[in-house]
């Protein structure tokens, strides 16, 4: 902008007529803030500096990284690391984390989606009334209190060092919330629109599939990217449940690529680089979904 | 699922009594959900009061029922105290320095300005990653030889921070507000825009200030969500394993040695999982009575107990 053009708009600012006082308080008000202005911004630095650091320090090669200035990006950036650690069963540890988050968010998903149709359009119920009450009381069961009865439960059914031992803990797990979020979601579709369906002699399992499940799309998303995030970031169960490498998935993959890469800094935090990207990718296609699915559908 | 869709299928609709409002049971529909939850949360459950009643080493398959042998162990030695002190700690400096945060965050971010939306974009970063990555990270960010305090060459950073006991406790800390202050702004960023303008407008055409407006309209009517947030933080904090795990293994010397981190210890490197099972229990009973307290105060959001942490 140059100068002239400066002037003119402030001259135009000075000759415009004041706005009406109201709109201009609300408008102060908005600005108001200044501590949280500075609390925001200082925040935003110390998110952004150990993010920013992993992405730069990944493209150094080892030997620069313990003489360079942490914070100055590589003159030579090199993708060294990410070779080395492509080569290094990472693709393995990946496809595990894949398989084991659908492999229990879909079934999870669906069947807490099921459970809530029931509560909600049937919950006069003694059976249906209990079990909610059962989910409820659920959400206060911590998994890492558990964890040792569900070790001795995997090992009785054999299924030691496998995906699915971690799979099913996991469904268990996400359920509660799951029919505790779907279930107030359902809760606010028209019953009218149940009954009319009805009348054109749709059966219960119709209704759900063709109604309540596009109408609840929302809150579903909500859910699914809530566990899926729990579970492609769970630790726990695959450390207790799972002892050979090719069965790890990333989180503990991570830790143990850190004993074996000792101190090359640089590719253990390619492989940081690399856990974070599928999800980075599904933050910046679906914003919005993510954030409500960040805090479980807590913040509408 | 669909096996389980079947038999109600084969029903024919019956007749509706009264103007179609009774309909055909739907019970069948939560059963599988049902089975799940009993099956690896609920029989889990009841497993962990047993299995604290034995002296099962983890390995061998016979599982040797002692009584009270284990419970003895646990609260004769100091160990147990000393992991609830440190959760304690853990739960309550957490606490102090996220929910002012939080808060502060919070209504920042609930200004409808573009650039706030664009900050909010980065705040979210941290909750994408693991509590492992994050824990490898800081490991390295702050290790005393080669991290960034030798690389800067600052001597403030130069700190040994996962060596000292004190200092271990404070930076774990720190990570978990890192990890999980974004979650609660969130929270505090919806709550805010829910409160009606018009009784900012009225106050400002009482004339009060801007603190003044903070202290007696914004804070009351976050009255709900400090409930929730801080009860989300609790129950959280309560649960932490993963990051203390990879960042320290509870050391140096037990400084950050949770009741999780203890429980693991105590059964999976001890072999010990009697003693691990009743450290579980307490596990169970803290998080169930801080969810009745969550009903008690909150009254809404019942479900809020295990989101943070998880």
């Amino acid at each position: 902008m140059t100068a002239a053009t400066l002037e003119a708009a402030r001259t135009e600012a000075r000759t415009r007529k004041p706005r009406p006082p109201m709109r201009k308080r609300l408008k102060a008000l908005l600005h108001w803030n200044w501590l949280g202005g500075l609390a925001g911004w200082f925040w935003l630095v110390v998110v952004i500096l150990p993010i920013y650091w992993i992405v730069v320090t990944s493209l150094k090669a080892q030997t620069d990284y313990y003489l360079s200035n942490p914070f100055v990006p590589p003159s030579n950036p090199t993708l060294e690391n990410y070779r080395a650690v492509l080569d290094n069963s990472f693709i393995r540890y990946f496809v595990n984390s894949v398989i084991v988050t659908i492999g229990a968010v879909v079934p999870a998903v669906l069947m807490s989606f099921m459970a809530a149709y029931a509560i909600i359009r049937d919950g006069r119920r003694l059976f249906l009334r209990s079990t909610n009450g059962l989910f409820l009381m659920g959400l206060a069961i911590p998994l890492q209190a558990t964890i040792i009865p569900i070790y001795l439960l995997i090992i009785k059914l054999k299924l030691y060092d496998t995906l699915i031992a971690m799979i099913l803990p996991s469904i268990a797990f996400a359920i509660p919330l799951s029919v505790l979020v779907l279930s107030n979601f359902i809760r606010d579709v028209p019953s009218e629109l149940f009954e009319s369906m009805r009348v054109d002699g749709a059966s219960d399992w119709q209704m759900l599939w063709r109604l309540a499940f596009p109408l609840t799309r929302p809150a579903l998303v909500t859910v699914t990217i809530y566990n899926g995030l729990t579970i492609w970031n769970g630790f726990l169960l695959p450390l207790v449940l799972t002892q050979s490498p090719d069965k790890q998935t990333l989180p503990l993959a991570l830790s143990a690529f850190q004993g074996q890469f000792g101190i090359n800094v640089p590719a253990t935090l390619a492989v940081v680089v690399l856990t974070l990207l599928p999800i980075l990718a599904l933050y910046i296609l679906a914003r919005r979904h993510v954030m409500s699915g960040l805090s479980g559908g807590f913040t509408k | 699922m669909t096996a389980v869709a079947r038999p109600a299928q084969v029903t024919a609709p019956t007749s509706a009594p009264s103007r179609g409002r009774r309909q055909r049971s739907l019970s069948w529909l939560v059963l599988p959900a049902l089975a799940f939850f009993v099956l690896f949360a609920l029989v889990p459950l009841v497993g962990v009061v047993l299995l604290s009643f034995t002296s099962w080493n983890g390995q061998s398959q016979n599982i040797p029922f002692t009584g009270l042998e284990s419970w003895r162990a646990v609260l004769d030695t100091p160990g147990l105290a000393h992991s609830l002190w440190v959760t304690f700690l853990i739960t309550v400096f957490s606490w102090a320095f996220q929910t002012p945060m939080a808060i502060l965050l919070g209504v920042f971010l609930a200004g409808r300005q573009r650039y706030r939306g664009f900050l909010s974009v980065f705040y979210i970063i941290p909750l994408l990653l693991s509590s492992a990555a994050i824990a490898i990270t800081y490991k390295a960010l702050l290790d005393p030889n080669f991290g960034l305090g030798a690389n800067l060459h600052i001597e403030l950073l130069k700190q040994n921070w996962l060596g000292e006991p004190n200092l271990a406790l404070a930076t774990v800390v720190f990570i978990v507000s890192w990890q999980f202050i974004p979650f609660h702004s969130l929270l505090y960023q919806g709550a805010v825009r829910q409160i009606p303008q018009s009784m900012y407008e009225a106050a400002t055409i009482d004339g009060a200030g801007r603190v003044r407006q903070f202290v007696a309209i914004t804070l009351p009517q976050l009255k709900y969500t400090v409930i929730t947030s801080s009860i989300l933080m609790v129950v959280g904090s309560l649960t932490f394993f993963d990051l203390i795990w990879v960042l320290t293994e509870g050391g140096p010397a037990d400084a950050t040695r949770v009741l999780a981190v203890d429980m693991y210890i105590e059964g999976f490197r001890a072999h010990q999982m009697g003693q691990a099972s009743a450290i579980a229990c307490f596990l169970v009973v803290l998080g169930l009575i801080l969810a009745l307290i969550l009903r008690r105060l909150g009254g809404r959001d019942t479900g809020a107990s295990q989101m943070e942490g998880a």
